[in-house]
């Protein structure tokens, strides 16, 4: 073997070499897409999560309602309206960063209107179950 | 407050809304239901303010106490006989509010945390979409059936030649709408997106008679629900979510309750148009020739004193002349004689569910004595005396007899089996579904014309005598 065949092997293996540990890299960022791929997968759309709790809860409101005695449905209307001013939690982040802004007023006004309909509502319910104590006879 | 101590605190004030529907299962527990409900909405509001994306207290605090003191003001005024315009009047604000959120949050998706401006989730953008279209047919609905009940407009229905064409294409509009604004996230999609579904909330509910009230407002409580569950939905609340579909739920069952009372389908009542075609319906058409037989209120004094048992059939003709503390008197009265004296309602009694309970109470009426359709029925072949007042349409025998009657089918209160059938009315006129009564020509039917309310008045008075 003299200088020159030494020299074209070590090229070669040189060569080789490379193209070793280019396909390792590849083999690499494969490797990475696929975990990536299964932790997208493990994790829960957030969106898919909120169903899950808007279908029970459906179940839970049906089951309770049927229960409710017919004589109560004005009470219930109006509790049920003064429950869903909830709503105002969404007002309040929208009212509740610094300074001013167009979503600010919005926050703002939505946040005027849930309290009427909370105070109001509530109220309206008390009123209307005071009169459902029982009659002394 | 960190987020996880957040949910934590929404999932109390969650539970405390359902305990709040669960207390009404009984009168005794209802007062503790309200009280549930407070608390759960004092839980919710004190975690979101202490929430860090609430920094500035100053416009929140100004707009509760304004809010605050108008509802107050308005809860502590009200006639009990104006409820049903109050709780429709409610459900336009909450309506209203879930307009205002949308819009926010979309123009400040960044302090939801659902993305930043012009580059919001998908998902989230649907769901806006979603919340905001009911949210402001809820709101105009709801003002189309306060003008109703309070009387600003009238009560009858208004029907115009394509109405249900010109629906169905703004049906269709509000659906291209929300396509558009989730793909382009445009201005001009959200805002076009709200009109749109303004004038479908406004022109769904204008067709929709008087009568059928108690299904509309059900129907827009079940709204007010379902908007706050997609606003829960884009803000990634639980706590909305699990309100919205609790009092979707309650309205929605609420609607089919009276449709049920009514024998009509959900369809039918929102296609509206109903009650318009007065006197059309069957035999009772020729009644203008049968004799009608009227006593005074000493006559019925008479009968009802001398009877062993009474009950009093009451409907929105009682709650428009405010009749009910008076009524209660001569129940009273009655009872001393030793006549048992009961109340049997009829599911769709008045302009919203529960209504005539409510009158009923506000007059001291033990809730002992106020008897559902399905349990008293059976009790009118063993009495005296059924004292109709207000009510015309869910007596009416047609229901079980004339198919070609437009309330066929509808369950009524069997008061023709009573000995004695006395119905205090104003006048001969029919029903709001338009059919005569066939009741008012029987022999042993008796008419007290006049007002409900004077009428009571005067049967106390001849019952003193």
């Amino acid at each position: 073997m003299d200088a020159n065949q030494v020299s074209n092997r070590a090229g070669q293996l040189a060569s080789d070499a490379e193209m070793l540990a280019s396909n390792l890299r590849g083999l690499a960022v494969d490797a990475g897409q696929m975990a990536q791929r299964t932790a997208e997968a493990a994790q829960l759309s957030p969106t898919i999560a909120a169903l899950a709790v808007f279908v029970l809860a459906c179940f839970v409101g049906y089951y309770v309602v049927w229960r409710v005695t017919p004589a109560l449905h004005s009470p219930l209307m109006a509790v049920t309206n003064a429950v869903s001013s909830v709503i105002i939690v969404g007002a309040l982040i929208a009212a509740g960063p610094a300074g001013l802004g167009f979503a600010k007023v919005m926050g703002f006004l939505a946040v005027v209107l849930a309290s009427v309909n909370i105070f109001g509502g509530f109220i309206v319910t008390h009123r209307m179950l005071q009169m459902f104590k029982k009659k002394p006879r | 407050m960190s987020a996880n101590l957040s949910a934590i605190f929404y999932l109390v004030a969650s539970v405390c809304f359902i305990m709040a529907l669960r207390g009404l299962s009984s009168p005794e527990t209802s007062r503790a239901g309200n009280l549930y409900g407070i608390i759960g909405m004092t839980v919710a509001v004190a975690t979101t303010l202490a929430s860090p994306e609430v920094v500035s207290y100053w416009m929140i605090l100004v707009g509760i106490l304004i809010g605050g003191a108008i509802g107050t003001l308005i809860a502590l005024r009200i006639e009990m006989t104006a409820l049903p315009q109050l709780v429709a009047a409610f459900h336009s604000l909450v309506g209203l509010a879930a307009v205002f959120v949308a819009g926010a949050a979309f123009y400040a998706p960044e302090s939801y945390g659902i993305g930043v401006r012009g580059a919001i989730k998908t998902a989230s953008l649907i769901e806006m979409s979603l919340g905001l279209a009911i949210g402001a047919i809820t709101f105009t609905g709801s003002v189309v059936a306060f003008a109703k009940l309070q009387g600003l407009v009238t009560g009858k229905p208004l029907v115009f030649a394509g109405q249900h064409l010109l629906n169905a294409g703004l049906g269709v509009a509000i659906v291209l709408l929300c396509a558009w604004l989730v793909a382009t996230e445009a201005p001009a999609a959200f805002w076009l997106l709200c009109l749109v579904a303004l004038a479908l909330g406004f022109l769904l509910i204008l067709p929709i008679g008087g009568a059928d009230m108690p299904v509309v407002i059900s129907m827009l409580n079940s709204y007010s629900g379902w908007a706050a569950a997609g606003i829960g939905f884009t803000l990634q609340n639980n706590l909305l979510i699990v309100t919205g579909a609790l009092v979707g739920a309650s309205g929605a069952i609420l609607s089919y309750i009276m449709c049920k009372g009514m024998n009509r389908s959900i369809f039918n009542v929102i296609l509206g148009g109903f009650g318009t075609d007065g006197g059309t319906a069957g035999p009772a058409g020729a009644a203008g020739d049968k004799a009608v037989k009227s006593g005074s209120a000493e006559d019925a004094a008479f009968i009802m004193k001398n009877a062993r048992s009474v009950i009093v059939v009451p409907g929105y003709g009682m709650a428009v002349a405010q009749a009910q503390h008076a009524l209660r008197e001569m129940a009273d009265l009655l009872k001393k004689e030793g006549v048992e004296v009961r109340y049997a309602i009829h599911p769709v009694a008045g302009r919203m569910p529960g209504h005539m309970n409510v009158l009923l109470a506000e007059a001291n009426v033990s809730y002992d004595d106020v008897v559902e359709l399905e349990e008293i029925n059976r009790d009118f072949a063993a009495t005296d005396v059924a004292f109709v007042i207000g009510a015309n349409d869910v007596t009416n025998p047609a229901a079980k007899t004339d198919p070609t009657s437009p309330i066929y089918g509808m369950p009524i209160l069997d008061v023709e089996r009573a000995q004695t059938v006395l119905f205090v009315k104003r006048s001969m006129s029919s029903g709001y579904a338009g059919v005569d009564n066939e009741l008012f020509f029987r022999d042993n039917t008796m008419m007290l014309f006049g007002d409900a309310k004077k009428m009571c008045e005067e049967i106390v008075k001849a019952l003193g005598a």
